[in-house]
């Protein structure tokens, strides 16, 4: 396999790649539902549940941003955001005795729900 | 532009719960080169929202999703249509397309608007930064009153200070995968409820998103085929170019257009 040089953007829970010069991509990657793996000395891979064995490979130039960016990407997914703050509410309402979404007005949707995302 | 289209379409259909669903009508947004057709029409589409992404199906039962609108630098409101029960979805990008959506009834728009106001990840992530300040406040505080003597309450009844639960804010659980911890564990079924987690039934806990870090800057001029990957300067403000180029490639709806184009030649209108 080739490494072709791309400028890489995390934008939410997505993953644009541009060619460098360039000021539109030319792909995404959606970052849900996916693994994020990190491989040799600076390099690291994403790879998705219902294809675990196709890997999108990135080599970094150094094995710290190849950190950084594991780090970042698996806390990318929207998914991973809804359980952190399923827990935070959690932890804060079990310490205060408070619902803490309910300043928000958002206490009774179901994607904030304790047990509604449960795998 | 290229996407993961089989991993979109899987996160689309698969078992995790949508954050709504329902069908709603959608205004047909005409090119250039269908101007000969004047009249406003729509088009009825299953919808489901999932985090801060809107599918569309042709039919409920439909396996792949024909469109997709990411909900990022959007505004949702109610639309002085000719139609009962619009809205619209309207993008900071003044390029970018808008979405004109006629729900139902009036229950179904509103529910429809409110789950769609607050999709997007950029809400998400603001709530977490907000609990995860109010949840360090409660632990200093919590702390400072260990430190302090006891006092006997008021109410008789003791405080149980050394909660078992508490989570010190030092300790960082690793992260299995990208939120998705049953993942591996089994042949699970993504969302499947039958699926144990790691640790034996208790909710993981994430560990507390990282301190902003500056700007890396992308390499230059290296010889060696490699990535020079940058970090987003500003998580907050999406890019709209990437997003728009995103609703394009997924707003073709390439088998409706087909269709429609089908009709219209049967009827003589071409």
């Amino acid at each position: 396999a080739v490494l072709k040089k791309r400028l890489v953007k995390l934008v939410v829970n997505f993953l644009f790649y541009f060619r460098t010069d360039e000021a539109e991509p030319i792909g995404a990657l959606l970052l849900e539902h996916c693994r994020i793996t990190k491989e040799e000395e600076n390099v690291f891979s994403i790879s998705f549940i219902e294809e675990p064995e196709r890997k999108y490979c990135f080599e970094c130039a150094s094995e710290e941003q190849c950190q950084e960016w594991v780090e970042a990407l698996k806390r990318a997914s929207y998914e991973f955001l809804r359980r952190s703050l399923i827990f935070y509410r959690n932890e804060i309402q079990k310490m205060t005795g408070k619902d803490p979404l309910e300043q928000y007005g958002i206490s009774e949707e179901a994607r904030f729900q304790l047990g509604t995302h449960r795998q | 532009m290229k996407l993961n289209e089989r991993s979109v379409a899987h996160y689309a259909t698969c078992d995790s719960p949508a954050d709504h669903a329902g069908f709603l009508r959608k205004r047909v947004e005409r090119h250039h080169h269908h101007a000969h057709h004047h009249g406003t029409s729509y088009q009825r589409r299953w919808f489901i929202l999932k985090g801060n992404l809107l599918f569309y199906f042709e039919e409920r039962e439909s396996r792949e999703p024909v469109g997709l609108v990411v909900l990022e630098g959007c505004t949702v409101e109610l639309c002085e249509a000719a139609e009962e029960f619009a809205f619209a979805i309207r993008f900071d990008d003044a390029g970018a397309r808008a979405y004109v959506l006629v729900a139902d009834g009036q229950a179904a728009m509103e529910a429809w608007v409110k789950a769609l106001s607050r999709a997007s990840f950029d809400y998400m992530r603001l709530v977490v930064r907000e609990l995860e300040k109010q949840l360090e406040e409660a632990c200093k505080s919590l702390a400072a009153c260990r430190k302090s003597p006891r006092r006997s309450s008021s109410s008789g009844r003791k405080r149980h200070l050394s909660n078992p639960a508490l989570l010190p804010l030092q300790e960082k659980p690793a992260i299995v995968e990208n939120g998705y911890s049953t993942w591996g564990s089994g042949g699970c079924v993504p969302g499947g409820a039958a699926c144990p987690d790691h640790d034996g039934g208790q909710a993981k806990p994430p560990p507390l998103p990282p301190r902003r870090r500056s700007a890396t800057g992308s390499a230059t001029g290296s010889p060696a085929p490699s990535l020079s990957p940058a970090m987003l300067e500003s998580p907050v403000s999406p890019d709209t170019i990437c997003f728009s180029k995103l609703h394009d490639w997924y707003g073709q709806e390439i088998v409706a257009l087909r269709r429609e184009w089908q009709e219209r030649q049967k009827r003589g209108h071409l």
